[in-house]
């Protein structure tokens, strides 16, 4: 199997993704830089968090636009696996591969911090490491990380049980007081209908070896290559 | 023929605008006592078109592709032919 990781101008997490898939994980790991457009040989595609295009305009929204994603629309449709995180999962909303959109977080401030997450379904390839309803710490750090979709699209999102991640307490309890940013409904990310495209505001690979202070992040990426593997 | 258009993209009245809040408590610490406050973009775009018809075109493509994000924006534009 192969991970890929998109490369944008002003991305600035495509190392460190590369770091787990790579170097903690030893997986065949591939940097793939905007303007490439062949993804063939990616089971995986990561589109990672920072600044795509300096956010210009509004988060994602140029990014949406080069020329490699067109083959990740692709990519995606043939069911392969794409993950977006943070500034990743603002393109995938822009490019309209996720539901919903991304806005400026409800107190305006950016959030860098440690957050408390509850695991709202495992039996996604990049949850199945989870428990249901674990609750795991990763790092956010985002401004425009409020997720907002108008009442038909959210009820559908919940209906359809695409909600994988909530803000939650220390215990799970998804509140308001554990809500950093104003996201409906608490959500940290979701998937699309068919379960292989998800996108995440929390960062898993910042928390993906002791040294950096936490590992719960870890556990996705080893859910997609242990599952990758059992299919290959 | 060359086309001078405004663009004015507005956030939809079910999304809440945080930092729309922020400037309206400021005028009120100001005095100004206003009803609401709502943020939006406004964006200039000089370009070249036939005539009105394909000018409309054009700019509700870019704006509808590009300018505004429709799950969380409106947006409505004028010109004025310039040349």
């Amino acid at each position: 199997m192969k991970f890929g990781i998109l490369v944008f101008p002003g991305s600035n997490c495509d190392r460190d993704v590369a770091t787990v898939t790579s170097g903690i994980l030893q997986q065949p790991t591939r940097l793939i830089w905007h303007t490439d457009t062949d993804l063939s040989d990616c089971d995986v595609v990561v589109v990672p968090g920072g600044f795509s295009y300096g956010d210009y305009l509004r988060c994602g929204a140029i990014a949406r636009f080069a020329p490699v994603m067109r083959s990740l629309q692709t990519h995606a449709s043939k069911g392969k696996y794409v993950l977006g995180i943070c500034n990743g999962f603002q393109i995938l909303t822009e490019s309209g591969l996720l539901q919903g959109a991304l806005v400026r977080n409800r107190d305006l401030h950016f959030i860098c911090d440690r957050v408390a997450l509850r695991v709202e379904r495992n039996d996604l390839i990049f949850t199945q490491k989870y428990q249901k309803h674990q609750v795991i710490n990763l790092p956010i750090a985002h401004g425009e990380g409020c997720y907002f979709a108008d009442a038909d699209t959210l009820k559908e999102i919940e209906d359809n049980q695409q909600v994988v991640f909530r803000y939650s307490d220390a215990i799970g309890n998804v509140t308001n007081v554990a809500n950093p940013n104003g996201s409906l409904n608490n959500i940290a990310g979701i998937t699309n209908k068919q379960g292989n495209v998800i996108g995440m505001m929390p960062h898993p690979e910042r928390a993906a070896e002791k040294v950096v202070g936490g590992i719960d992040g870890k556990a996705l990426f080893e859910g997609l290559i242990s599952g990758l593997l059992i299919n290959a | 023929m060359k086309y001078q258009a405004r663009i004015f993209i507005t956030l939809r009245p079910s999304v809440l605008d945080p930092a729309g809040t922020a400037v309206q408590s400021a005028l009120k610490q100001m005095d100004y006592h206003v009803d609401s406050v709502r943020i939006g973009k406004y964006v200039e775009i000089a370009l070249e078109a036939n005539d009105d018809e394909e000018a409309t075109q054009k700019l509700d493509e870019a704006a509808d592709k590009l300018l505004a994000n429709p799950v969380i924006e409106n947006y409505r534009f004028e010109f004025t032919q310039v040349a």
